[in-house]
C-alpha cells in the first residue's frame, strides 16, 4: 500500500487488473495473503490452486463481495474501489459463477437485463436486449435462443447466458469460476473456443479451475495459488503440468498413478440386461450387461445423467431394478427383501457412493461414527447385544485415519469439518478395509485437491492387485483413462461399447459419450 | 456464519432466551398494573421457597421430563411429534386399565405393570400416525395433532360410557385400589424430612431420571440409537448405508409415544388415582418446547423440565396471590417458548456478532 512503489511501472500498456497486496483474514485463518497479480488486456489468465487455496476469496474480493483488509485493486490504470458487485459492473467486470445465478423460469432475454432494465416499461429495453444478443451471437459463437426459459436449456446454454449477461453489461473484464465442472467435453470444447474469440476481440479473462489441462489448453499466463498465497505466476507456453501440480501442492506429484498390467482371475460381477425405471417412469438404463474379473478396473465413462448413478445405486442396493445381476456366480436380490445396502455388503460389494455429502456420510456425524457407517451391524463393532463398542471403535478410527492419511486425525471431529479430500478418504478407508470382492467407486476424486488425487488412486490401484474387482464410475476422462483396464462407454441408459485405454484416445471416448458410434453426427 | 464456542451454545442462548422472556413477560405485567418484581418474588417463594412448592414443582417437571424426552427421540429421528398429548391421554388410559385390573398387594408390582400399560397403550397411539408417515407419505406433524383431538374424543367417550362406574356423577374411572398407590416424596424414608404428606411429587420422578438415561443410552451408544440418529441426519445416506426408513419412523415413534404415555404413571396413578378427562393438561404440548429448550437431550431436557416445572408451579402460586391472573402463566410459558425455540437463531446471531467482534479485537 505504498504509491512511492508505484513509480518503476515499464509496461506499455497498462493492465486490465491489477491487484497489489491484497490480504484478506476470516477469523484466524488468513484466506489471502499479499496477493499481486497483473493481468494484460486481451489475455487469458489462469488462477489455479487446490481446494480452500484462497481463489475464491480472491475472486469475490475483485467483484465486491467481500472487502479486502489491505491492498488495492487497479482497473487500467485507476485504483478503483469495488464495495459492492454494482461498483464491479460500472468497472466492467464481469462474473460467472460455478453455480449459475439465473432466474429459472424467465427467458433467456429477460433474464439478460433483469436489474438493467431501462425506464418502467419492459419492451424497449427487451428489443435493444435481441439486438445486442444477435451481435453479441455472431461474434462470439454465443448463439442460444433469446426466447427460451431457462429451465429448457442445457447445462451449457445457461453457461452462455451468464457471458452474455456480463457481455451486455459490457464487462471487458470477465472472470470465470471453474467454468467447466458440469459441462460435457464438447460443451467445455465450445465454452474455449467462445473464450478464444473473446480473447481475440480484446477482452480480458481470468479463469479459475482447478484443472491442469485446462490451463494448458487456453491460458497465456497462470497463478498458482497456495494456502492463501500466490506461490508462482508464470507464462502458461514456459511450464508444463507436473510443475504446475508441484507449485499448488508443494511437493512432486504423480499425474499419473503407474500401475502394472492386469492380471484378470475369475469373473467377479455379472450384469445382464439390466434395466431401471425410475419414480417418473423414465427408463434410466436401458438393459445393459457387463463383466468385471478379479483383479481389473472397469471403467464407466460417460456425461453424468447417463445411467451411471443408478448402476451403482442397483449395485450399491439402493435403487429397484430388473434383470440379472451375479456376485461370485450367484444371483442377487434386485427388487426384494434383499434388496438393500446391508444385503450388498454381506455379499461383499463396497460403495464409495458418488455423492459423498449425501449418501456416503452423514455430515454431521463424528469421523468415527462415519467410519462404521453401513457396517453398523458388524459384531466386531459391538460391546455386547446391546451397547455399541464405541472406544473401540473410536481407535480402529485411529488407525484406519493413520493408513489413509486422514488429516487432522481427530475422530471425533464432525465429518462435515474435513476437507472435501479428507472427506472422501474417510469413505474410502471404511470400504477399503472391509476388504471387499468388489469396490463400486463413484467420482472418487470429485472435489478432491490433487494431493489426494494421488493417494486414493494408489489406494484404488492397489485394491486391483490385491485381486479384488473394482468399478469406477468417473464423469473425468483423464481418470478414467490412466485407472482403467477397461473402458465402457455410458449414453442414454446404454454402454455404447467397450475400449481398451491403450487402443482408445479422448477423441473417440468423447464421441462415444455424446452417443456417436462409428463416424457421423451426434445423435 | 461462525460458529458459537461451545458454552455459549449450550448455556448463553437459552439463558439470553429466557431473560428476554422475562422482560417481555414484566412489560406486560406493568401494561396491566401488576408489580413485575412482587410476580417474581412470589412465583419463587411459591415455586421453590418451601418443600412445599418444590413438591409441586418436581411433580409438573416429571411429567415434562416425559413428553420432552419423547419429542426428542422422535426429533432425532427426523420425526417432529406434536402427539405426545394425545398419547400421555391414551397412556393414562392403559394405566387405568392396568390398575383397575386386579387389586395390587403392592405399588412396586404395580408400578411395572402400570409402566407397561402406559408405554404400550401410548405407542399404540403413536404407531398408526407412524405406519401412515412411513407407508402413506402423511405428515407426521398434521396426524399427530389430529391424533390429540381423536385421543381427547375417545377418552371421554370412554369414561362417560364405558369406564364409569355405575352411579357416579363425573366422568371417571373409579378410583384405583390402595395397592395401587404410588408413594409421594412426604412418604419415601429420607425426602419425608423435608416433604409434607400431600405433595403431589412421587416416586416417578426417579423413573423419569432413569428415562432421561435410557434414552441418553439408547441414542448415543446402542446400534439403534446410531441409525436413528443417522436417518434423522441424513435420508439418502441412511438408504445407502441399508438402514430402513420405514423401521426408523415407526421404531423412534414407538419410543416416542411410549414415553409421551408413561408420563401417565406421574398424574394418573401418583396424583389423580383415577383417569379423569383431559388427564395431560397440555403437558404433552409443553414437552416440545421442553425438547427444543433442551437441544434434545436427556440433560437438556432434565433441565429444561425443571424450568417449566418452576414457571408452572410459580405461575399458580402467581394467580394465587398477586391481583395479576393466572392466566399470564400461559403467557410466560407462550414467551419462553417463542425465545427459546423459535427465536432461537435471532439471539445465535447477535452473540455471533458479538463473538466475531471480540474475535477481532483479541487478533
Amino acid at each position: 500500500m505504498n504509491p512511492a512503489q508505484d513509480t518503476g511501472r515499464q509496461e506499455t500498456a497498462a493492465p486490465a487488473i491489477e491487484l497489489r497486496g491484497i490480504s484478506k483474514a476470516f477469523g484466524s485463518v488468513q484466506a489471502n495473503k499479499d496477493i499481486s497479480i497483473r493481468v494484460m488486456p486481451g489475455t487469458i489468465h489462469g488462477i489455479i490452486g487446490e481446494n480452500g487455496a484462497g481463489k475464491s476469496t480472491l475472486m469475490s474480493i475483485l467483484y465486491g463481495f467481500y472487502k479486502a483488509d489491505a491492498g488495492e485493486i487497479i482497473i487500467h490504470g485507476r485504483p478503483t474501489q469495488i464495495p459492492d458487485s454494482q461498483a464491479a459492473i460500472r468497472a466492467g467486470i464481469g462474473m460467472v459463477f460455478q453455480h449459475f445465478k439465473l432466474v429459472q423460469n424467465f427467458t433467456v432475454l429477460e433474464n439478460i437485463i433483469l436489474g438493467v432494465e431501462e425506464g418502467a416499461l419492459l419492451r424497449p429495453s427487451l428489443s435493444k436486449a435481441r439486438e445486442t444478443l444477435k451481435h453479441l451471437a455472431e461474434e462470439y459463437e454465443l448463439d442460444v435462443d433469446p426466447d427460451a426459459r431457462i429451465e429448457e436449456l442445457s447445462v451449457g446454454h445457461q453457461q452462455r447466458v451468464e457471458i452474455l449477461k456480463a457481455l451486455y453489461r459490457q464487462a471487458d473484464i470477465l472472470i470465470l469460476d471453474e467454468p467447466t465442472g458440469v459441462l460435457t467435453p464438447a460443451e467445455a470444447d465450445h465454452l474455449f473456443r467462445i473464450l478464444d474469440n473473446l480473447r481475440a476481440q480484446g477482452k480480458t479473462i481470468i479463469l479459475i479451475t482447478h484443472k491442469l489441462r485446462e490451463i494448458m489448453e487456453i491460458t497465456d499466463t497462470v497463478s498458482v495459488m497456495r494456502r492463501g498465497e500466490m506461490t508462482a505466476t508464470v507464462k502458461t507456453a514456459e511450464t508444463s503440468p507436473e510443475q504446475l501440480a508441484e507449485l499448488m501442492v508443494g511437493r512432486k506429484v504423480l499425474l499419473h498413478v503407474p500401475k502394472g498390467p492386469a492380471n484378470p482371475g475369475a469373473t467377479v460381477l455379472e450384469v445382464e440386461n439390466l434395466r431401471v425405471v425410475d419414480a417418473d417412469k423414465v427408463e434410466r438404463i436401458k438393459g445393459i450387461g457387463l463383466t468385471i474379473r478379479a483383479g481389473e478396473i472397469l471403467g464407466i465413462a460417460g456425461v453424468s445423467g447417463n445411467g451411471q448413478s443408478e448402476l451403482l445405486q442397483v449395485l450399491g442396493g439402493y435403487c429397484r431394478a430388473t434383470g440379472s445381476v451375479k456376485i461370485n456366480g450367484q444371483e442377487i436380490d434386485l427388487t426384494g427383501k434383499h434388496s438393500d445396502g446391508q444385503s450388498r455388503r454381506a455379499r461383499g460389494i463396497a460403495h464409495v457412493p458418488e455423492d459423498r455429502h449425501h449418501h456416503g456420510l452423514v455430515l454431521d456425524f463424528a469421523a468415527w461414527e462415519n467410519m462404521i457407517f453401513g457396517y453398523h451391524n458388524a459384531p466386531e463393532y459391538q460391546k455386547n447385544a446391546l451397547i455399541m463398542d464405541n472406544a473401540g471403535i473410536v481407535e480402529k478410527t485411529e488407525g484406519a485415519m493413520e493408513h489413509f492419511d486422514v488429516r487432522p486425525p481427530i475422530p471425533s471431529l464432525p465429518a462435515k469439518s474435513f476437507s472435501g479430500g479428507n472427506q472422501q478418504k474417510i469413505v474410502l478407508a471404511r470400504e477399503i478395509e472391509r476388504n471387499p470382492d468388489l469396490l463400486l467407486v463413484g467420482q472418487p476424486t470429485r472435489g478432491v485437491d490433487i494431493g489426494a488425487i494421488e493417494f486414493i488412486h494408489k489406494r484404488i490401484v492397489e485394491l486391483r492387485d490385491a485381486g479384488k474387482a473394482v468399478l469406477l464410475v468417473s464423469v473425468e476422462l483423464d481418470e478414467i483413462m490412466s485407472l482403467s483396464d477397461r473402458i465402457a462407454v455410458m449414453f442414454d441408459g446404454r454402454i455404447m461399447g467397450e475400449r481398451l485405454p491403450a487402443e482408445t484416445n479422448e477423441r473417440e471416448l468423447g464421441l462415444m459419450m455424446a452417443g456417436v458410434t462409428g463416424s457421423g453426427e451426434a445423435a | 456464519m461462525d460458529k458459537l464456542p461451545r458454552w455459549a451454545d449450550v448455556v448463553l442462548v437459552p439463558l439470553i432466551s429466557l431473560l428476554m422472556a422475562a422482560a417481555i413477560s414484566a412489560l406486560v405485567i406493568l401494561a396491566i398494573g401488576g408489580d413485575p418484581v412482587e410476580a417474581v418474588k412470589v412465583m419463587v417463594t411459591g415455586a421453590l421457597g418451601s418443600a412445599y412448592g418444590w413438591g409441586y414443582t418436581l411433580y409438573y417437571a416429571t411429567s415434562f421430563i416425559f413428553t420432552g424426552l419423547a419429542v426428542s427421540v422422535a426429533y432425532h429421528a427426523g420425526q417432529f411429534n406434536i402427539g405426545g398429548e394425545g398419547q400421555a391421554q391414551i397412556g393414562g388410559l392403559g394405566v387405568a386399565l392396568v390398575c383397575l385390573a386386579l387389586p395390587w398387594p403392592h405399588w412396586t408390582i404395580a408400578l411395572p405393570a402400570a409402566m407397561i400399560g402406559a408405554g404400550l397403550f401410548g405407542a399404540a397411539w403413536a404407531a398408526i400416525p407412524a405406519y401412515l408417515a412411513a407407508k402413506r407419505g402423511s405428515h407426521i406433524v398434521i396426524t399427530t395433532i389430529m391424533f390429540n383431538y381423536i385421543a381427547a374424543a375417545l377418552i371421554v367417550y370412554l369414561l362417560v360410557e364405558v369406564l364409569r362406574p355405575a352411579g357416579q356423577m363425573d366422568p371417571a374411572t373409579a378410583r384405583f385400589p390402595a395397592g395401587a398407590k404410588l408413594p409421594t416424596f412426604g412418604e419415601i424414608p429420607g425426602l419425608s424430612l423435608f416433604f409434607s404428606k400431600n405433595v403431589p411429587a412421587n416416586v416417578t420422578f426417579f423413573v423419569a431420571l432413569a428415562a432421561c438415561w435410557g434414552v441418553w443410552l439408547l441414542l448415543w451408544r446402542t446400534r439403534l440409537g446410531y441409525q436413528i440418529r443417522a436417518y434423522g441426519k441424513s435420508e439418502p445416506a441412511a438408504l445407502y448405508a441399508g438402514i430402513s426408513p420405514t423401521r426408523m419412523i415407526v421404531v423412534s415413534m414407538l419410543i416416542s409415544g411410549g414415553l409421551a404415555g408413561m408420563m401417565a404413571i406421574n398424574n394418573v396413578m401418583g396424583e389423580a388415582e383415577r383417569l379423569l378427562q383431559n388427564s395431560a393438561e397440555g403437558a404433552g404440548f409443553i414437552g416440545i418446547a421442553v425438547a427444543l429448550m433442551g437441544r434434545n437431550h436427556p440433560i437438556g431436557v432434565f433441565l429444561a423440565a425443571l424450568l417449566f416445572g418452576f414457571l408452572y408451579q410459580g405461575g399458580a402460586e402467581m394467580g394465587l396471590w398477586t391481583t395479576i391472573p393466572i392466566e399470564l402463566r400461559l403467557l410466560l410459558q407462550g414467551l419462553v417458548i417463542l425465545f427459546t425455540g423459535a427465536l432461537d437463531n435471532m439471539v445465535r446471531m447477535m452473540l455471533g456478532v458479538f463473538f466475531r467482534a471480540k474475535a477481532k479485537e483479541a487478533a
